[in-house]
Formats: C-alpha cells, structure tokens, sequence
C-alpha cells in the first residue's frame, strides 16, 4: 500500500511515465523518507528504457526533492546503472583473477571480433552492448559471462556463438 | 562427516523449496527458539564459537550482544550480506540459490536474539536467479506464517524484504552496504559508531554474512557443544564451504569442518592440478588474501593457522596459480579489479590503486624497470593496514606484497628480458 501523501505527490512538467511514477512510489513507501528510493528509483526507470538519461536524472531528481547532481552522484557510482544507451542485450563479461586463468582474455577478443565491436561499445543493430564485469561469483565454472538476466558458464568460442545465435 | 549446510541441497541444482525445506525438518528451530529468551540465543550462538564467513572472522554471538537492548528506538534491523563481489567467491551464491528457506529461518532465529523487527537480504544485482530464488521462498514464508507479524502465535513480529543491489565491491563493506540500502552512494561510514549501535537509517543493526546466517537453525537444533565438535580445530565452531577455482581437475565448493589441511582440498576435493600443471600458490581466501605455496600445503584450513602463515583464511574459496600463469599477470588482474572498484573515498586507495596498475602494466608489458619494484613495496606500505579508510587497499596489497615476496624473480625476469615469458 502507498500511503496517500506519497501518491498524491505532484509529477508535473515530469517525463516520468505513470507506470514509472506508480513503481517508484511504491518503493518510496518502504522507505523513512523519500531520498532513499533513489537507487530502485533509477532501477526503474532503466527497467523501462534500457539506460539513464539526463532528463531521466532531473525527472527522477524532481520526483525525489533531490538536485539533479545528488541523483546523478548515485547514478554513476553503480556498474549496473547505464548512463549512456545501450543494446537490447548488455553482456558482461566477468574479467576476473579465476576467469583470467581460465582464458578470459581469448572469451573478451572472441566477442571483440563476433560482434566487431570494441569494449564498452553497440552493435550498429542496436542489440550488443559489449562490457566487463567484477567476478560473477561462478569461478568454479570460469571463465564466464552473462547476457541480459542470464548466466553463462565453462564458455568456449564455439558456446559464445551458440549463445549469441539463440538470442531473440 | 555431517554437512548441516549443505545437507538439503539438491544434486540436480533445482532450488529447495518450502515443502521440501519442512520435509527435511526445516523451521522446528524457529519454535525452539521463540521458547528461549533472546539473551539465551544470543548465548547459545556465543558459545557455538560461530565466526563471520563473510572474511572478518568475528564471533557472531559477541557482534550480537552489542546491540543496545534498551532505548528509544523506531526499529532494530538485521541485514544478509549477500553482495559475493571477492573475485574467487562463490560460496552464497550455492545457499541462496540451493536452500533459500535456511537462510530464511536463520534470519527469523537471529532477529528474535537480536529484537530486530525489520530485515533486508542485500543480493548483488548479477544475481538474478538467486533474486527469483529468494523471492518466491520470501512469498512461501510470509503465506506459511514464518514471517510478518504475531509469527507462530509468538507476538514477535519480523518483516524481511529482498533488495537487490547494482554493482559496486565496496557495498560488500558493512558501513558501504547500509549507504547503499539508503539509496545513497557506497561509501563506508566512520567508526564509531558501530552499525550494531547506529546503523542503517541510524537505528541497531546487524549485518551477518549469509553462510554466517544459514548455520543458526542448526545451532539451535543441535545445541552449542555439536556445533563445536563439527570443527577440527577448537575454537572455530562448525563446517565452512571451501573451495578452489583455477586450473585444478574438478574446481567446486565443498562444505568440511575447519581445519582440513589445504592439501586435503586441493589434492582430493579438487583432484589435483590439472595435467602437466604443478601448483605454485593459492590465495586461500579470495583475491584480498596473501599467496600461500607449496611450503604451506599442509596447513589447517582455520583462522588462526592461516594468520599464522602470513594470509587470512577469509571468505575460505581458494584461487589456485598454476607453473604455467603468469604471476605477473595474475597480480596486475587484481590490482585493476581494485582500482575500478575503490569508491574514490579516501586518497591513498584512490589514488595508489591506479598508479600500482601504471606500474604493474608497465612490468608486464616489459618496460619496467628494477627500481619499479621498490615504488611497489612502498605502495603496499602506503596503502596497507591503518591507512585507510576501510580495507579495501589494504586487502589489494595483500596478494601484491605476497608476490614480490614469493615470486619476486618472476618480476624480476619480466624486466630484465623486458617481456612476459608467458606470452
């Protein structure tokens, strides 16, 4: 349940959805005061368009009676937070000590190539966002990766082809 | 060898769940427990000898005890730490993900010990199916009565809620975390005040790490003196999941009483080194840990053994170097993991973790210099314990500091041939 003086706060001049407005209150309702929803502020919006804009930033800013700068502060602090478009697909590639002894490095110029794009870069398709990540915490199926929500163990050249392939 | 851990864990890595969790006599702690007052639990997990398995070691019991019991307080909490972001870790991600119920009933036992009336179970955001697990055993648990309010006809009233987090190592630190469950940037706070006084939102908290949590029912069902003797060594309470990645036969996790000899695991647990490969070290405890070698192979698996050969036993998850990985490299992997994720906070991690990068790239890609090798000791002087703000540096310098003490001519041949001999 939001209580009343949350839901009733005004959103004008907002680009906020109403879906999103609804989602961020509820999550304001679990917290003491309303600056605490900014990180699940910003997961929501990202939910919905892939990354954060500037104008998410002042919006979500506006909605939480924080400056924009407070707001983009949190923002850029996250790895999972996008400040900048990206694909439909961001695959993570885990670029940590147990995977480097399992042959990361050849996993990362394998999908530098496949995708024929560099690190931290989108496929002109717009559906591979390309990115490293801290230990995916699976070592002792390195290397490994994931894409989008799921995760991918004991990778090969040939099982990264089979993945991207059987991506919708 | 009882595995009270890991005893419900499915080999076909499907979940359990509450059905099941009960099946096998889940939550007949939880009565047992609301039967005791809390200051009897918080004895009982004193004596159990529990230490945190989140890398510190401290007993829980004590941790516990600090929370003020009288005062004017909105809410006492208790908070899971399940961020897992130590390269080489991977024990939580099993426990969430296999037995989400035990977490659970841990967290119920623990917070009636502690008075906590509101939890959190921080889950790092890449685990996504870990999230999907918890969050339907959280709905199982609520629907079944284990939690929310008057649970079990008791008056004792619990709320636990999932939060998933976004990315950031340094929200595995207890003061960090609480920032980031406060929607803020995670940086870590001053001590004191201790969390267990002024915590998150500045109420009491606790934050235990997961496999801490899922040993309480057992404690509980078992009684303080099992619990004990499940450990080789006096004085470290019950099993710990151990593990090894790297280029062993059968890299896994295995739950084994403390105080298993290293050469245990890694020769019969892991199978050995793979073919044609010789062991040449490990970080026995995650990538913030001390290289141990051959000469440390026979060493207990406990806290104060591990202290004792210069390392920390930590969060117990080996990572194993084999002859034919370059150590330089190996290091220089790490010490970037460090540097991407030190929050900026306090200056000599923000600033000495990049230069220690600079001057490691440069060793490994041959234009080092042997005066290189001083400017590296005196960075994990720098940055070592004492002067920082939390132990993040100081747990990058120890995998460094190790090396150029165990594998200095590696460096060595790196700059006097100017190239890594691995490549």
């Amino acid at each position: 349940m939001i209580p009343k003086e949350i839901d009733n706060h005004t959103t004008e001049n907002t680009m906020l959805t109403a879906e999103e407005i609804h989602e961020i209150n509820e999550e304001i309702g679990m917290y003491p005061y309303r600056q605490a929803a900014c990180i699940e502020a910003l997961k929501v919006v990202q939910k919905y368009r892939r990354w954060v804009s500037d104008e998410s930033i002042e919006d979500i800013a506006a909605h939480l009676e924080m400056s924009a700068a407070e707001v983009d502060s949190v923002a850029t602090f996250y790895n999972l937070i996008y400040r900048k478009p990206v694909g439909k697909y961001v695959i993570l590639v885990c670029d940590s000590v147990s995977c480097y002894i399992m042959g990361a490095e050849t996993m990362l110029d394998h999908l530098q190539n496949k995708l024929g794009i560099g690190l931290g870069q989108t496929t002109a398709d717009d559906r591979f966002t390309l990115l490293t990540v801290p230990c995916l915490g699976t070592c002792d199926h390195a290397p490994a990766m994931m894409v989008g929500r799921d995760l991918h163990r004991d990778l090969t050249p040939g099982k990264i082809d089979a993945i991207l392939a059987a991506c919708p | 060898m009882e595995r009270p851990l890991t005893k419900n864990i499915r080999t076909d890595g499907q979940p359990v769940f509450l059905k099941e969790y009960e099946s096998q006599g889940g939550y007949k702690a939880l009565p047992k427990a609301l039967k005791l007052q809390p200051d009897e639990v918080i004895e009982l997990v004193k004596k159990s000898n529990l230490k945190g398995r989140g890398g510190a070691g401290f007993n829980t019991g004590l941790k516990w005890s600090f929370v003020p019991k009288k005062g004017d307080f909105r809410h006492k909490y208790l908070v899971a730490n399940g961020d897992e972001m130590e390269p080489g870790t991977y024990k939580d991600r099993l426990l969430i993900e296999g037995d989400p119920h035990q977490l659970i009933e841990g967290m119920i036992l623990s917070s009636w010990a502690i008075q906590a009336d509101e939890g959190f179970i921080f889950i790092r955001g890449e685990y996504t199916y870990a999230a999907e697990v918890m969050s339907k055993a959280l709905a199982e648990a609520k629907a079944a009565g284990y939690l929310g309010n008057d649970i079990l006809r008791s008056g004792f009233n619990f709320n636990l809620h999932l939060h998933t987090s976004v990315g950031r190592y340094i929200c595995g630190e207890e003061t960090a975390l609480l920032n980031s469950l406060e929607g803020k940037r995670a940086n870590p706070r001053t001590k004191p005040p201790f969390p267990q006084v002024s915590g998150l939102f500045g109420q009491p908290t606790i934050v235990n790490n997961i496999e801490t949590l899922c040993n309480i029912p057992h404690i509980i069902n078992n009684g303080a003196e099992w619990f004990n003797q499940l450990s080789l060594t006096p004085g470290d309470g019950g099993t710990k999941l151990f593990g090894a990645s790297g280029k062993v036969k059968k890299p896994g996790v295995w739950e084994l009483p403390f105080g298993i000899p290293m050469r245990q695991i890694i020769e019969e647990n892991a199978g050995g080194m793979r073919d044609g490969l010789k062991f040449r070290g490990c970080l026995p405890g995650g990538a913030s840990t001390d290289f141990l070698t051959e000469q440390h192979l026979d060493l207990k698996m406990d806290y104060n053994s591990v202290a004792a050969a210069g390392s920390r036993l930590a969060t117990g998850l080996m990572i194993v170097l084999d002859d034919k990985t370059c150590p330089v490299g190996m290091v220089l992997n790490m010490i970037h993991f460090f540097a991407q994720e030190s929050c900026g906070w306090c200056t000599p991690c923000r600033e000495g973790l990049p230069w220690t990068e600079k001057i490691l790239r440069k060793i490994e890609d041959g234009r080092g210099e042997m005066n290189d090798l001083d400017q590296l000791e005196s960075m994990v002087r720098f940055m070592g314990p004492g002067n920082t703000f939390c132990a993040l540096a100081p747990g990058a310098t120890a995998p460094l500091g190790s090396a150029l003490k165990y594998f200095r001519d590696d460096f060595i041949t790196h700059i006097r041939d100017k190239k890594c001999s691995w490549k």
